[in-house]
């Protein structure tokens, strides 16, 4: 019955990353601008990959009973790179010239800017 | 009882086979993005997601394929989009990724 149970769990966790994943795919086709792409590329893949991952560190746990410390390494991995590489990619495309579309408020960034070059 | 533990593992075959026809998706949608992406950053965006499909690809065939091999291949990957992406970065951002200015 455990077995059982521990399947249908599994599955629902893979529906779920899938989801995400999926929703973020659509997400970059479908927002304008880098911005609003990163946005939906770095936050909704991150939790879908975590949950596929469990998925899979479940699974081997329940048929082969095989504690898969690399499989947590990598959803620790994972969790710390994917916020990093989104801000490396968000300042990479603010410096190469992209201005962001802000409806009614100032570029923020771009005035820390200045002010650091004007000191 | 036995009935309940096959008709779960049916499921989950059957789930397994959905999450990939799913991610296969999002990948041509991704490489949609890569080619036609208007610029240089939405690309670099594009291909830090396809590392994350790879991996999902790569947890669902250890799912399928009940083997424990596949864990190296999906530490691997995450790493490797890692340094890639940062790398991308840094050239969009400023030409070169090694600069040898020391000040």
């Amino acid at each position: 019955m455990i077995d059982a149970i521990m399947h249908i769990v599994i599955s629902c966790l893979l529906l779920l990353g899938t989801f995400f994943i999926f929703s973020s795919a659509v997400g970059i086709n479908r927002f304008p601008g880098v911005f609003t792409r990163l946005h939906a590329a770095t936050k909704a893949p991150t939790l879908g990959i975590i949950s596929i991952l469990i998925g899979a560190f479940l699974y081997l746990f329940g048929t082969q009973h095989i504690v898969s410390g690399k499989l947590l390494l990598a959803i620790l991995f994972i969790f710390l790179s994917s916020p990093v590489a989104g801000h490396m990619l968000s300042r990479a495309a603010h410096k190469s010239g992209i201005k962001p579309y802000l409806r009614h408020r100032k570029d923020e960034y771009e005035e820390y800017i200045n002010k650091k070059e004007d000191r | 009882m036995n009935e309940v533990l096959q008709v779960a593992e049916k499921i989950l075959t059957i789930t397994t086979s959905i999450c990939m026809i799913g991610i296969a998706i999002s990948l041509i949608l991704l490489i949609y993005r890569v080619m036609v992406g208007p610029t240089n950053p939405d690309r670099a965006t594009a291909l830090d997601v396809i590392g994350v499909c790879l991996m999902a690809i790569a947890a669902l065939m250890a799912i399928i394929l009940v083997t424990t091999k596949l864990n190296d291949v999906i530490l691997l990957i995450a790493i490797l989009s890692f340094i890639g992406t940062l790398a991308l970065a840094k050239y969009i951002e400023t030409g070169v990724i090694i600069d040898r200015n020391d000040d």
